[in-house]
């Protein structure tokens, strides 16, 4: 573009012409970069500040924002709610991640020697991921519904077990909206462990197999360790997806988000609820400050994990 | 890695497979993946049947009927919420690929002080959850009138810290003599970027593309807060809130689901081999 500008005016070319090409490259350089920078400092940067800012606000969007220093966070620390919401998000993260993740490396180590329809039984678990979570909640939604509505209970019922409450209960709840959000994961995972499976040099399984060791042993001495930095890049990726969960929870409890009685409530649901529901942007921007400082510390983890490998 | 080509490596393979355990793995498997589309083939066969029929389980319907399709599509809102996905998703995939490649270029292509700096302030916002954004945007949309736009619902993702660094990985690769080629014959910087080097780089950049139409398509959070008229809800957004009012007429929820469904399955089942190659490189060099 500069140069366009450049050859419209007679001045400009002699000038253009005159500068080295090293010159002109860092002029090419930085008219690239004009717009993306105008970006990530307006759209990123600045808004990330104004959220610390907001934080320590009580704006509601009616008033203009009035500093009240961390009365959002003792607000927040002290709200029962907000621990339970707390609860809820790590029960997502930790129950979430190791599960769907055992999951999908056991599928991907055994679909990856099958050769017979390897395509189309690979196919069969990756479609979930390319579904639409808002979509799938109202599906698993359906599949929770009581007898004879729902498809679990009346299996369930025809096996002669007796019918389960799922959505309806507190306890069982937040397992019936994690499924999903795991099934709907797995085939992303099975196709990065499998990339991973697949970058490991045969010839170690070879040297092993002269050593005499078997499967278990090469499983557990060789393709595991190898397949570190796989299984962190997965594990930081659905630990932080696990720990964002919104979709799948507002969509299979749309009569009352998080319920029943919070039992489902991850701090993504919370957040939408106290900005806006009840126009508390304040009081919100606290809550995605402490969002923001979970997800930090799990990315901070990963570079210490990767880092101690080297 | 495909099962359709079969060369005498397979054949030979194939027949290592066929022993009982091996054959019991491979009925495993298949068994696991039926039961990951159950849910798919459940909400597809549901979408068939009369509201009489829902109660009856059974997976195939008794009499299939499109007549749930003609009622959820018949008043045009489906329509117009999957025209705006598509717009959605198309412009912000095409964005994506044009500025995240540009910017991946100049910073692994050209040497200038500060790259690195830029380089790692990009990065750093990789770190940033956009939960966290979404109040400042919903305040700076109210403020310029971007609320209950396109312009409102896309505007947070036209560039992103994801694809620039993938595409800056993929453009390290890219020999230099080649660029230096095309410099000697005249071209200008942006011409060899846009002519040389981006057809260099196309495994690169259909990842890229998939990976943020998916994301899009699918997006659920911001849309649901920036949208409040119903000709602007983008398919997710519309489901959610058809679903919220059909209320308990599941065979049109599960229509309305299929329909959000359908698309995306049918651009896989075109491109399985395609996609899958995609998630890969992505998921390894991102």
């Amino acid at each position: 573009m500069a140069s366009v500008h450049a050859y419209q005016q007679t001045g400009r070319v002699r000038f253009w012409d005159r500068l080295n090409i090293s010159t002109k490259r860092v002029i090419w350089a930085w008219t690239f970069l004009a717009l993306p920078i105008l970006f990530y400092t307006g759209i990123r940067f600045y808004p990330t500040f104004q959220a610390f800012w907001l934080s320590l606000t009580n704006w509601d969007l009616l008033r203009p924002a009035q500093f009240i220093g961390l009365a959002n966070y003792q607000k927040m620390f002290a709200d029962p709610i907000f621990w339970k919401v707390f609860q809820n998000t790590f029960l997502y993260l930790l129950v979430g991640t190791p599960l769907s993740l055992l999951i999908s490396f056991v599928i991907a180590y055994y679909l990856d020697r099958v050769r017979f329809m390897h395509g189309f039984i690979r196919a069969l678990y990756f479609l979930p991921f390319l579904t639409t979570a808002a979509a799938m909640g109202w599906v698993w939604r359906w599949f929770y519904q009581p007898v004879p509505i729902g498809v679990i209970n009346s299996v369930l019922s025809t096996i002669g077990i007796e019918q389960q409450p799922f959505l309806r209960s507190t306890t069982q709840a937040l397992p019936a909206v994690l499924v999903p959000a795991i099934w709907a994961g797995l085939g992303f995972q099975i196709i990065i462990f499998m990339a991973g499976l697949r970058a490991i040099p045969g010839t170690f399984y070879e040297a092993a197999r002269i050593d005499g060791l078997g499967d278990w042993a090469i499983l557990r001495k060789i393709t595991i360790p190898l397949l570190k930095p796989t299984t962190v890049f997965l594990v930081v990726f659905s630990s932080i997806g696990f720990l964002r969960i919104f979709d799948q929870v507002y969509n299979m409890t749309t009569n009352d988000p998080g319920g029943p009685l919070n039992a489902t409530k991850p701090l993504v649901l919370m957040i939408y609820q106290t900005a806006f529901s009840s126009y508390q942007m304040g009081y919100a921007a606290a809550q995605t400050v402490v969002l923001f400082t979970i997800l930090l510390i799990v990315s901070l983890l990963q570079l210490y994990v990767l880092r101690e490998k080297k | 890695m495909t099962a359709t080509t079969t060369s005498a490596t397979e054949l030979a393979a194939n027949r290592r497979d066929i022993r009982p355990g091996r054959i019991i793995t491979w009925t495993l498997l298949l068994i696991g993946g039926l039961i990951m589309v159950t849910p798919l083939l459940f909400m597809f066969s549901t979408s068939l049947k009369t509201a009489g029929q829902v109660y009856d389980l059974k997976l195939i319907p008794a009499a299939p009927t499109l007549d749930n399709y003609i009622k959820v599509l018949g008043d045009g809102r489906f329509m117009q919420w999957f025209l705006n996905s598509t717009f959605i998703a198309i412009t912000v995939t095409a964005s994506n690929v044009f500025f995240d490649s540009l910017v991946g270029y100049t910073l692994a292509k050209f040497e200038f002080r500060g790259r690195y700096f830029i380089f790692l302030a990009i990065l750093s916002t990789l770190m940033i959850p956009t939960e966290m954004l979404v109040i400042p945007w919903y305040l700076m949309s109210s403020q310029l009138g971007w609320l209950n736009s396109y312009w409102g619902i896309m505007f947070p993702g036209m560039m992103t810290a994801f694809g620039t660094f993938l595409m800056k990985q993929f453009f390290e690769g890219v020999p230099n003599d080649f660029l230096e080629a095309a410099r000697v014959d005249g071209l200008n910087e942006f011409t060899i970027w846009w002519k040389i080097a981006m057809p260099m780089v196309v495994p690169a950049i259909s990842a890229l593309a998939i990976f943020t139409f998916l994301g899009n398509w699918t997006a659920f959070f911001w849309p649901l807060i920036v949208t409040t008229s119903k000709e602007l809800y983008t398919l997710p957004v519309g489901i959610s809130s058809f679903s919220a009012e059909a209320s308990i007429q599941w065979e049109l929820i599960m229509t309305g689901a299929a329909i959000g469904t359908i698309p995306t399955l049918l651009v896989f089942l075109a491109l399985q081999r395609f996609i899958v190659r995609g998630v890969m490189l992505a998921g390894l060099k991102g």
